[in-house]
Formats: C-alpha cells, sequence, structure tokens
C-alpha cells in the first residue's frame, strides 16, 4: 500500500487516489503551429524512469484535487508531493 | 545435441540420470558477433533460435543480465490466444499459433502447448454485440471464433455464477477454441538449448552498461563483461527497454508498469478452459498440478519493482470470486508480479531503429508471452534482412507519429489502465 501526502488533506491510502501520468509532460500551446514531432513528443513519447519519477494523482476519493507526487519507480519511496499549480525546484 | 526421447530417457535411467548432457553451454563472450541479442527471455531466445535456423546466422550472442528465463517470459500466465480484431494483431498472432502446434517437435521439447480454447465472458447485449463484431473479424482472418450464449457458457463452465441477481450476469461468450496455454520454463528452455546447439552463446550474468554507437552505426555493446562488438544488436528486453532507450538517447512511445500473477492451492480438476470475466480484468484458468492460475490488472502506476501491491491483487481477486465464487475458499499459494513495456496503442513494435544495425523488439504489453514464437521468427527476419517482414510491418515505431496506430481496445495512450 502506498501512502500519498496530499497537500490539502493529509496522508491518505492509495485507494482514495487515481493516477494520473507522467507530470512533466507539456501540452504545446495553444494558435502555434505545431509539428508533427512536437505532438508525438506530447501525446505518445515518455521517458519512463527507473527512479525518481514526478507524476499526477487525482485524490479522487478525497478533496478531488490532482497533484504532484515525486516517487521512485522501483523502490515506491515517496520524496515530496505539491499542489497541481505550485513550482517545482 | 543429445536427442530427448524415451529411449534416451531410458538409457539414462540405467545411469540414474548423472550422464546427461548440459542443455547449454556457458560461454565467455568473444571479441565479435554478427549479431547480438540483449534479452534472454522469450523473445531474445526465439530471435536467435530463428537467426540460426531460418537465416543461417550463427555466430550470435545472447547476452542476458540475471538469468536466461528470469523475467516476464517466468512470470507471465502461460495463455496463448489470437483473438484479436485488427489484421495486423490476428495475422502475427495466427502465425504464431501454427508455430506453437509445431513447437514441441521442432524443439524436440515438451512445452506441453494445451489448446484449451479461451473464453471471454460477455456480462451485457452491447458486450455481446461487440464479440460478435469481433468473432467475425477473426473468422474473416482464418482464426477460430464461436459466440456463445448463457446456456452454452453454462455448459462448459458451470462453476460460474449463473445464479439471479448477480451484478455482471453472463449473457454469453465468445471462445477461441484452438487458444491455450503452454508450460513457459519449458518454452525458454526448448529455445536456449537449439539455439545453443547451433552455436549460439548464451551469455548469463552480464549487464549492458551502454552502446557503441558512432556516425549512426552501431558498433557494440558495453557490458559488465566487457566491450563486445557487433555488426547488429537486437533489444527484447520487455519491461527494461525504456532504461536501455536512455542510453540510446531515443524516447519510446513506451511506459513500464508492473501486472500481478497468483495461484491458489492445488485442487482437483475442475476447470477445462481458460476464462476471462468481461467486467473488468480477471483471467483464470487451472495448471497440470491443479492450482487455479489467475492474474488481471495492472498495478496502476510506473513501476520498475518487479512485486506487486497488495489493493490490485485484492481488486482483482474481488471480479474473480463475482466469477467464480468458489475462489473464496482456496488458500493462495504464491503471488508475485513482472514488469510490462505498456506502448501507447496497447500494441507491439517489431522494427529498424534511425542507429543503423540497431533492432527494436517491444512494447508487448502482457501479451508478450503467446507471441514468442512468432515475435522471434518475425524480429529474425527483420535483423537478418534488414527490413521488416509483412507480418510486423504494422507494428512499426513511426506509427504513433503518422497516425496509424493499432489500438485493439481504444484505450488509447492511458496506459496504466489498459
Amino acid at each position: 500500500m502506498l501512502y500519498i501526502n496530499c497537500p490539502h488533506c493529509g496522508l491518505r491510502s492509495q485507494n482514495e487516489f487515481a493516477y494520473g501520468g507522467d507530470a512533466t509532460v507539456k501540452r504545446p500551446e495553444l494558435n502555434k503551429e505545431i509539428s508533427d514531432q512536437e505532438w508525438d513528443n506530447f501525446v505518445y513519447l515518455r521517458k519512463s524512469p527507473r527512479g525518481k519519477h514526478l507524476e499526477l494523482w487525482h485524490h479522487i476519493s478525497g478533496c478531488r484535487q490532482w497533484i504532484k507526487v515525486e516517487r521512485d519507480t522501483s523502490t515506491h519511496e515517496i520524496f515530496k508531493t505539491y499542489k497541481a499549480n505550485e513550482a517545482i525546484e | 545435441m543429445q536427442k530427448y526421447s524415451v529411449f534416451s530417457l531410458i538409457k539414462n535411467a540405467f545411469s540414474d540420470h548423472q550422464n546427461w548432457e548440459v542443455a547449454w553451454k556457458d560461454p565467455t563472450p568473444k571479441k565479435e558477433y554478427d549479431v547480438i541479442i540483449i534479452g534472454g527471455g522469450g523473445h531474445g531466445l526465439a530471435t536467435a533460435y530463428y537467426l540460426a535456423k531460418e537465416h543461417n546466422i550463427t555466430n550470435v550472442a545472447i547476452i542476458e543480465k540475471g538469468w536466461i528465463g528470469g523475467g516476464n517470459v517466468g512470470r507471465n500466465t502461460t495463455i496463448i490466444r489470437s483473438n484479436y480484431m485488427h489484421d495486423e494483431n490476428g495475422l502475427f498472432s495466427e502465425f504464431g499459433m501454427d508455430l506453437w502446434r509445431k513447437m514441441s517437435q521442432d524443439l524436440n521439447y515438451n512445452v506441453m502447448f494445451s489448446p484449451r480454447g479461451i473464453i471471454n465472458l460477455a456480462h451485457s447485449d452491447a458486450q455481446m454485440n461487440a464479440y460478435s463484431r469481433r468473432g467475425n473479424s477473426m473468422r474473416l482472418n482464418g482464426i477460430d471464433a464461436v459466440l456463445l450464449n448463457r446456456e452454452e457458457v453454462q455448459k462448459l463452465i458451470p462453476m460460474a455464477d449463473f445464479s439471479d441477481n448477480v451484478r455482471f450476469p453472463i449473457f454469453g461468450g465468445l471462445m477461441q477454441p484452438s487458444a491455450g496455454t503452454a508450460r513457459h520454463d519449458a518454452v525458454a528452455w526448448g529455445y536456449a538449448r537449439q539455439a545453443d546447439s547451433m552455436g549460439v552463446d548464451i551469455i548469463q550474468n552480464c549487464e549492458v552498461t551502454g552502446f557503441d554507437v558512432s556516425n549512426g552505426k552501431i558498433l557494440g555493446v558495453r557490458t559488465s563483461k566487457g566491450d563486445i562488438k557487433a555488426k547488429k544488436v537486437g533489444l527484447c528486453v520487455a519491461g527494461s527497454t525504456n532504461i536501455l532507450a536512455e542510453m540510446l538517447n531515443m524516447t519510446l512511445p513506451i511506459e513500464t508498469h508492473l501486472l500481478q500473477a497468483c495461484v491458489s492451492e492445488p485442487i482437483k480438476p475442475l476447470l477445462d478452459h481458460v476464462v476471462t470475466f468481461g467486467a473488468g480484468h480477471f483471467y483464470c484458468s487451472q495448471s497440470d498440478k491443479g492450482e487455479m492460475v489467475m492474474g488481471g490488472d495492472l498495478d496502476g502506476y510506473n513501476s520498475y519493482s518487479q512485486r506487486g501491491n497488495l489493493p490490485t491483487l485484492q481488486h482483482v481477486l474481488t471480479e474473480g470470486i463475482a466469477m467464480f465464487p468458489f475462489l473464496s475458499k482456496l488458500k493462495m499459494l504464491r503471488t508475485w508480479g513482472g514488469i510490462m513495456d505498456m506502448s501507447m496503442d496497447g500494441s507491439p513494435i517489431i522494427d529498424k531503429t534511425h542507429i543503423n544495425g540497431l533492432y527494436l523488439n517491444c512494447g508487448w504489453c502482457y501479451g508478450g508471452f503467446k507471441a514468442t514464437p512468432a515475435s522471434g521468427w518475425t524480429f529474425a527476419h527483420t535483423i537478418a534482412q534488414d527490413r521488416v517482414h509483412d507480418l510486423n510491418a504494422g507494428y512499426s515505431l513511426n506509427r504513433f507519429s503518422n497516425g496509424n496506430l493499432i489500438d485493439e481496445k481504444g484505450l488509447g495512450t492511458k496506459t496504466w489502465i489498459s
């Protein structure tokens, strides 16, 4: 069982959350000419690292906020959690 | 190579089975090979075997970080099927079914192929319509498919929940009678033994630490046992694909996720088929030892851990009990996990890359075991001829950027829910 520290609600079990994937993927800007390669990068290509991974989770059975979680994909250690709009250093 | 037969078995019984030849050698790597296959799992071993057998390329090494057959080929639930709707998947898998049927004779190794049939259960009228469409697509590709109504399903699997007022009543199902199971370890060992006998070097406990690439051409690999030169290199590393891709500065349409499986304590013969629950992810078959072999959902977040998490197992087995209530009385014998190379459309990639002499075989999601022979056969062709075969032409790496996806389930890029 993962325990995720929701920045809004505190420590909760993984059962309350839904996964939302890689949080480092950036949607191309609106109203800008986009190449097929840029769309490919955004929609399909993923680093999927072994180690630290910044990812989105949805606290769907809690406060219903989207949050960002920095987790190790090999050990499942959670280093830090952020609000969705929080700056990440 | 010593041939396995009833006569060699009797002969060796007289010497208390002390004089069997080793099934494969343990060579030290040579300085250079024509082809290096990275990954000594089912696909890598099959690729080396077909390179030697079909293309007469025997100066080949298989490099494996751990021991052969210790990854997903030893961790799956042994299901073999070709019940796909899309042409690319259906024709590829059905070609594989033919190789499965001949495999034990071909490899002189009993892989215990058991074409017991797979039944996908349907729990609504809409699902029956979808299965009818899939079944018709299968038949157009020459694959056997039978649409079963509720009574026909009940005759085949009376132990399923056919009572009134269940949450997911069984409306019927789609059956592929020629589908089945095989002994997964035997597949790895059979391919390894034959490949070894034709001159392939199987190098275990040898981790790839880097690649030697110059002017867009592959020159060799760096390993924990030293640098090895190669004219061509093929990647067959399933869940570790992204780790090697990073060494090559490649980003792939793949995420690595964890899938669990489990077996119950052994019970008397009860279930004759492979059965899948249609209202979620759960599948079940009974092994020759009598264990119920079960699996279902991914753990649901990127993972390289090769061990599972209990909430997912509980969720999967809840579905199992909804389908087969008797499962709740059984004790769990063993659970385990393997890491899956989940592609963004649920279909695999067998293709050349932008690096000359580097070939890619990945993206099997959780359908890799059944594809072992067809994957090895087509990947060997792709490497030997430096061009894809018609059978794997659809499994291209650039289909994501040019829009020719093969999205069998229509789930899109959320690999963790597929």
